[in-house]
């Protein structure tokens, strides 16, 4: 399959996967003050994955986000979100106020810096949870049946 | 309205009257690779074309750099993906339009042909 690909599509899918990775950075960080965030972006990192596993193949992709990696980073996300919504708590606020990251006496500027980095810091958990589970869910719909061989080679 | 205006929204008016030509070729022509070719080759200026327009009249900045990486990125992927489309098309056997003008196309790949023979 994948020598059957043409040299245009495969020079272009692999450069474009860095341009969409960074995209998804971006979106990421944009979450915050308008369309975008943690999700979005996991989306469109997990799309470049499936982008290298279209193109070059089945054991390509795999390649590229092993599946113990995947595993790894799903309930790492999570890991994220929780532990900075406890470190809230921890703090002597509410589960996910971030302002209160920023110390118990600290002025209105840091309480502020401190509400977008918890913001951010959850955002990024969000979004390694939701590129682990598309590139999951893609990989096990995707995975070749045992007798047939495979996708790819 | 001033000169950058007029030209903005002439710029948008041709881009949106090419998107316009390429939808109704792929509503009237014959075949999928004809109508590729018009659904390809339409959007991708017409995107270019509307979206300049929108981008000269706010100037240089982060806005029109965001546009001109936006042209950029369409002039690359969407003849990428027609390329693609058309391709896959081909490989799985799909024959051009049989009233097409010109030769007969040779492809160099034996699978290719065999599959094609096949379906």
């Amino acid at each position: 399959m994948s020598d059957a690909q043409s040299p245009v599509i495969r020079y272009v899918a692999r450069r474009a996967v860095p341009f969409i990775q960074l995209y998804a950075l971006y979106v990421l960080g944009h979450g915050e003050d308008g369309p975008g965030g943690g999700f979005q972006g996991g989306v469109i990192f997990a799309s470049s994955i499936v982008l290298l596993a279209l193109v070059f193949g089945y054991g390509a992709g795999r390649k590229a986000c092993p599946e113990r990696i995947s595993d790894f980073i799903s309930p790492l996300g999570c890991l994220v979100y929780a532990s900075i919504g406890l470190l809230c708590l921890l703090m002597g606020g509410m589960f996910l106020e971030y302002a209160r990251l920023a110390g118990p006496d600290a002025s209105d500027h840091a309480k502020h810096a401190a509400h977008h980095f918890g913001l951010i810091g959850i955002e990024a958990g969000v979004m390694l949870t939701v590129t682990a589970s598309m590139v999951t869910l893609f990989f096990e719909m995707a995975r070749p049946a045992p007798d047939e061989g495979g996708l790819d080679e | 309205m001033s000169v950058i205006e007029i030209i903005s929204t002439a710029l948008i008016a041709l881009g949106a009257l090419v998107m316009l030509v390429g939808a109704a070729g792929v509503l009237r022509l014959p075949d999928f690779y004809v109508r590729l070719h018009a659904a390809g080759k339409g959007d991708t200026l017409g995107q270019g074309l509307v979206l300049l327009g929108l981008a000269l009249p706010v100037g240089f900045g982060l806005i029109s750099l965001k546009l001109a990486l936006i042209i950029l990125f369409v002039f690359i992927f969407n003849p990428t993906a027609t390329h693609a489309l058309a391709r896959a098309a081909w490989v799985t056997g799909l024959k051009p339009w049989e009233k097409s003008a010109g030769e007969p196309i040779e492809t160099d790949e034996d699978d290719a042909e065999g599959e094609r023979d096949h379906a």
